[in-house]
């Protein structure tokens, strides 16, 4: 689905991705792990082109979205992001906050966008906050918006930075839960994260970060269970 | 014989007996009242507000232009730049510097006496170079207010598949506003006050009046402190009037 070629990332001189090569599958549910700084953020963010790759080739669906000449916003339709701070629009309801892009890229007309967002607020359990305004609601609630928002665009594929990094512990599960659901349902997933229970449960396989450049891949239990470069067991003790 | 005439007459020839009040009297007459001097006061206010207008309304127009080019330039992907955006982001660049960086006083002068040196409509001209002038900031109050959205949003907005221009459009912008309102209310006060500057190249406004009844009278201290009274007045009224406006901005955000 997503064909990541020798890819590199400088800002400035400081070379963030160091020619990385990686095959996501539909289907796949990759959960990206490693120590702060070390590229995670950056190597999501070059799959959707919020980063411009410094080098190297990325193909989705067979596009090459690297090239200046492809629609990046119809690339964009196709993925869905969630982001740390859920970013959701403080100058709009939740409704008009699902319904927004669905409706401005045509993919829906409004009747038929605020009838998704209605079933897909059902699903998250937040029906109620339809016409309430995100400073309203807490932070688990504005992430699993935020999910769903995502979603409405029908995307083939959803990124996760660090979807649950901001909440407070107890507002955590409920944004796993939403998560889990969509992974059971066959979303093809990248999932930046620090929570090993998830990448673990979840995951189909687990990439280890470090310096720029995967270090470490595997399915979760031998990653985890099995770790063989220094730096990954390292981590890992830090963490679990 | 008016007791104006009266006191007038007996000041002038030295008489110790005229009290204080009396004076103040005189001098406060011959001010405003003689002739129908305040006619011209209200004529200047008048010029002066009409002259704020017009510079707001340009200031605006002029501003919001350079403020959405220069940020559509600013935006662009690396490695995408349109040259025609480039050349005119550096066009406007230097205007932002120029009128930031030269005094008012000074490009009035260049307006009033070289650029537009033949014409008469002196108040006109003022207004123009006003508006040319705060264009310049309100293109960088603008900018800032831009700016001040936290670049999560655009982020938002663009990984949903939405364009630059829709992006900007419904999420941006509004949020944008709330920031850039209030500073917009500021340059309109400072441009209420900037208006006495073009007294200098013969724009007929309140400053002007008060000159003209000074050199007829050779009294200065009634005309002026009128003036500046009159300026504290208009100043306070808006003051007032921008801030209920704000008051409902906040409002309707309160939820
Ligand atoms: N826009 C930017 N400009 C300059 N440097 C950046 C930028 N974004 C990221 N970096 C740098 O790139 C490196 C990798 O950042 P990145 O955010 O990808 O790390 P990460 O693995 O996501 O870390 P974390 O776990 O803290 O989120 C860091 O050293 C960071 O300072
Ligand atoms: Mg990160």
């Amino acid at each position: 689905m997503i064909d990541v070629k020798n890819l590199s990332k400088s800002f400035g001189d400081h070379l963030v991705l160091d020619n990385i090569s990686e095959h996501i599958h539909p289907g796949e549910k990759v959960v990206i792990i490693g120590p702060s700084g070390s590229g995670k953020s950056t190597f999501l963010r070059c799959l959707n082109l919020l980063e411009i790759p410094t080098k190297g080739s990325i193909t989705f669906d067979g596009v090459d979205i690297t090239d200046p000449k492809v629609n990046i916003d119809g690339i964009r339709r196709q993925m869905g992001m969630v982001f740390q701070h859920f970013n959701l629009f403080p100058n709009m309801t939740i409704r008009k906050n699902i319904t927004l892009a669905p409706v401005w890229t045509g993919l829906m007309k409004q009747a038929e966008a605020d009838e998704a967002a209605e079933s897909l607020l059902r699903r998250v359990g937040l029906e109620d906050k339809a016409e309430a305004y995100p400073a309203q609601l807490s932070g688990g609630q504005k992430q699993r918006i935020a999910i769903v928002r995502a979603m409405a665009m029908k995307p083939k594929l959803m990124l996760f930075d660090e979807p649950t990094s901001a909440l407070d512990p107890e507002m955590v599960g409920e944004v796993l839960d939403v998560m889990r659901e969509l992974a059971d349902e066959g979303m093809t997933m990248v999932v930046v994260t620090h929570e090993m229970g998830f990448a673990r449960e979840v995951g189909t396989r687990v990439l280890f970060m470090a310096d720029g450049i995967v270090m470490e891949q595997n399915t979760p239990s031998e990653l985890f269970g099995n770790p063989k470069c220094e730096r990954l067991r390292g981590f890992l003790a830090k963490v679990l | 014989m008016s007791s104006y005439e009266l006191w007038k007459e007996l000041m002038r020839s030295g008489d110790s007996s005229v009290t204080a009040l009396q004076r103040a009297y005189v001098y406060f007459y011959q001010a405003f009242i003689e002739n129908n001097r305040w006619q011209q006061y209200l004529n200047g206010v008048l010029t002066t507000l009409w002259v704020t207008a017009a510079a707001l309304v340009l200031g605006i127009i002029l501003g919001v232009i350079v403020a959405v080019i220069r940020t559509a330039h600013d935006q662009q992907r690396p490695g995408q730049r349109n040259p025609l955006l480039g050349i005119c982001n550096f066009i406007l660049k230097i205007y932002v510097t120029v009128i930031r960086g030269t005094p008012m006083m000074v490009q009035l002068m260049i307006m009033g006496f070289v650029i537009f040196a033949s014409s008469r409509s002196f108040a006109l001209v003022g207004a123009l170079t006003l508006g040319i002038n705060s264009g310049a900031y309100v293109s960088e109050i603008i900018r800032g207010g831009l700016m001040a959205v936290d670049g999560g949003q655009m982020e938002a907005g663009r990984s949903l598949g939405l364009n630059y221009a829709d992006t900007m459009r419904f999420i941006i912008v509004p949020q944008a506003v709330k920031a850039i309102l209030p500073a917009l209310g500021n340059e309109f006060i400072v441009l209420l006050k900037d208006t006495s500057l073009i007294s200098v190249i013969g724009g007929k406004e309140l400053l002007y009046a008060a000159r003209g009844v000074v050199s007829r009278t050779y009294e200065a201290m009634y005309p002026f402190l009128g003036t500046a009274l009159i300026y504290l007045v208009l100043v306070m009224i808006f003051t007032w009037l921008l801030g209920i406006f704000e008051r409902r901005l906040r409002q309707s955000d309160r939820r």
